[in-house]
């Protein structure tokens, strides 16, 4: 069994160019590089066929050729014909909305990297159910004033603390 | 029995036409859908009996052909499960967006696609699952895709087009990949009859053997969403509208990994790439998580625990005993269910808070205790708390894994123990921040007048950001599909001796003879 090598090699170039076309942003390019790899595709089903015989299923005598190949790639052909047309609509579609073909970056992932600090933290810890809880419990921490007030008689001028103590140091007012 | 089997994609695909002739008639496109997919649900649920019970695949030549040269469907027990499930949460799928449809009152044009395509998806799913050769299984790939993209791109918003073309454009490769591993399956053993390619595939030089292989491979992981070749997922998956995205993230997956099944465990059964795959698996299942971890918005959440759990199944086909193989498809049929569900849920709140953003949406508990239900316990599943269903299949997969207890099992185990436990943390933050803060502004009141053309064709209607009142069918589909949840969990039993004979009957090998005999009853 022998195998045309003209068409390995323009297979092989047609699949290297698709790839390289697909890497694109444009979208255009994008759908020339989908044509090419569906052809580079159809040409590798012609390759595995084998040798090119007689039309099978026609009382031909000798050798024929494996009729399967070409039916898949009639099938390949109808899927990419009907897919190409179905990224064609897509691309006139972008263009309407956005007067460009290029793919643009998606808003979700430049949120996510761009996040803050404080979107963080917001994230991190339920800080609003905590504070709902502090508003009830009664001990203090952190509280600007206590409810409680202690005096002194330092706080009312009137009060002289002058009674006198167990101190070793004579008992003065302090 | 076998006349039902090619009826399971012939019957969607007639609902489709008919579907798409009524296409002013709202009512009867919906009654179409609905009977069709009913009737698939029951002739899967006799199919799975039958298979079950016989312990014997049934095999359909299409068209009279004998055997290896025409077209054969195939009905194994794995497939008849699959197909039961797929057509039960597509059914509640429908009736969801049934009940949203008919909240925003969208009686135009450009919904009226929206059952055709969906009756199309489902033909190309089952297409896929009972295909007994690898080109009808690819035919069937490119009739859900195509399905697919017409529903990810619906209404042609910018976000849905920016999406669409990132999901279409990474299908399209994975495709352009499979049909030229099915060249090369042609090319080296003649056949692309999946039991045919079994047999012969032994006579092939090991190198040879491990291109085809590994080509399969990188075609099904990107549909799977396996680890490095995962990224388009949640970058397309969260802008289709919900029920479109419960649907994908349920069923479209388990298709790249239902076929990953298929060459691990038939067409390549002397052909091992089970150390790369075990570690394939692990990347998925942690890098997936941490990026769920990192994000703040539900949809996205949900996306990235979904390609985090495909690792789960990864690894349980790569462990490739019958126990292993048996947890997986406890696991796969787990999984459908409760991360379409949990997707159909988060849709409930996006209708009610106006966002999925759990920074913005706030008090939810007080405003719809249902909802907070209805998210809560597939949220608790999937993060595999007991006694749900998610605990009964990892501790299967890791049971079944344990009793080979090599070093790299061991640390996958941890891995999947890890990765189960910042699942449940991402999901448990989004809980906290979105049902349990005090809102500022009162939810109870739903704005039912202020309508979005939310599947029209204004560019504008790109985010819903309206509230809205939900219609009873839809909370009913989600009730119901969190029934279905339930159900996995109290049948577990039965269920789960089901899926222990199907992965005890993937590993033997199947002999044309036999199908013979399986297409001749």
């Amino acid at each position: 069994m022998s195998v045309s090598g003209i068409l390995i090699v323009i297979m092989a170039v047609l699949f290297a160019c698709g790839v390289y076309a697909m890497l694109e942003r444009s979208l255009t390019r994008v759908l020339i590089g989908f044509l090419l790899l569906g052809n580079a595709v159809n040409l590798l089903l012609l390759i595995v066929m084998g040798f090119p015989g007689a039309a099978p299923f026609h009382g031909a005598e000798g050798e024929v050729s494996d009729p399967l190949p070409p039916a898949l790639m009639l099938t390949a052909i109808v899927i990419t014909f009907a897919v190409s047309a179905f990224l064609l609509a897509l691309i006139y579609r972008s263009w309407q909305l956005g007067r460009a073909d290029i793919v643009p970056d998606d808003e979700a992932d430049l949120e996510v990297r761009e996040r803050g600090e404080a979107v963080e933290d917001e994230l991190d810890d339920e800080v609003e159910l905590e504070e709902a809880d502090e508003e009830e419990t009664t001990d203090f921490i952190g509280t600007g004033t206590t409810p409680l007030r202690v005096l002194h008689h330092r706080d009312i001028a009137g009060i002289r603390d002058d009674a006198p103590t167990d101190d070793r140091d004579g008992g003065r007012p302090r | 029995m076998s006349a039902l089997v090619p009826l399971l994609v012939t019957l969607p695909l007639l609902g489709a036409a008919i579907a798409l002739i009524a296409g002013r008639h709202r009512r009867t496109q919906i009654v179409v859908s609905i009977v069709t997919l009913t009737c698939v649900l029951v002739i899967s649920a006799v199919l799975l009996v039958a298979v079950d019970v016989r312990g014997q695949p049934i095999a359909v030549s299409v068209g009279g052909w004998p055997i290896p040269f025409g077209i054969v469907l195939y009905v194994d027990g794995l497939a008849a499960l699959l197909v039961l499930v797929s057509s039960i949460v597509l059914l509640a799928v429908l009736l969801y967006s049934v009940g949203q449809g008919a909240a925003d009152g969208d009686d135009d044009t450009p919904v009226s696609i929206y059952h055709p395509t969906y009756l199309v998806l489902a033909a190309g799913i089952f297409n896929a699952f009972i295909a007994g050769d690898l080109f009808n299984l690819f035919v069937g790939f490119e009739i859900l895709l195509v399905a697919s993209y017409v529903l990810i791109t619906l209404g042609g918003t910018s976000g849905r087009i920016r999406a669409g073309i990132v999901y279409i454009v990474v299908s399209l490769v994975s495709s352009v990949l499979f049909l030229a591993s099915i060249a090369m399956v042609y090319a080296a053993l003649g056949t692309v009859n999946m039991v045919q390619i079994s047999q012969r595939m032994s006579e092939l030089p090991q190198q040879t053997q491990l291109v085809l292989h590994v080509m399969l491979l990188l075609a099904f992981s990107i549909k799977a969403a396996v680890f490095p070749l995962s990224f388009w997922l949640p970058d397309s998956y969260p802008t289709a509208p919900a029920p479109v995205t419960a649907v994908f993230a349920g069923l479209l997956t388990k298709v790249g990994v239902y076929a990953i099944i298929r060459t691990e465990t038939e067409l390549f059964r002397d052909n091992e790439v089970n150390t790369l795959l075990l570690i394939v698996a692990l990347l998925t299942m942690i890098v997936g998580v941490l990026g769920a971890v990192a994000q703040a918005e539900m949809k996205r959440i949900l996306s990235f625990t979904l390609v985090s759990h495909i690792g789960y199944m990864v690894f349980g086909i790569a462990i490739a005993t019958p126990a292993a193989l048996g947890a997986t498809t406890y696991y796969i049929v787990h999984h459908i269910v409760v991360q379409t569900t949990l997707f159909l849920a988060v849709g409930l709140i996006e209708r009610r808070a106006g966002s999925t953003s759990i920074l913005k949406v706030k008090g939810l508990m007080r405003a719809a205790p249902v909802i907070a239900v209805l998210y809560f316990i597939p949220a608790v599943n999937l993060g595999g708390l007991p006694p749900f269903s998610g605990f009964i299949g990892k501790f299967a997969l890791f049971d079944a894994a344990a009793q080979i207890g090599t070093p790299l099992v061991m640390v996958l185990i941890i891995g999947g123990i890890v990765t189960s436990l910042l699942t449940l943390y991402a999901l448990m933050r989004a809980w906290n921040l979105s049902f349990w803060r005090e809102s500022d502004d009162d939810l109870s009141e739903p704005e039912t007048e202020a309508r979005v053309a939310y599947l029209g064709d204004s560019p504008q209607a790109l985010v819903q950001t309206e509230r809205r009142a939900i219609p009873r069918i839809m909370t009913g589909a989600t009730v119901g599909m969190v029934a279905v949840t339930l159900a996995l969990t109290v049948f577990a039993g039965p269920l789960y001796e089901v899926c222990s004979r199907i992965g005890a009957e993937l590993l033997q090998p199947v002999s044309l003879v036999q199908l013979e005999q399986g297409a001749a009853k």
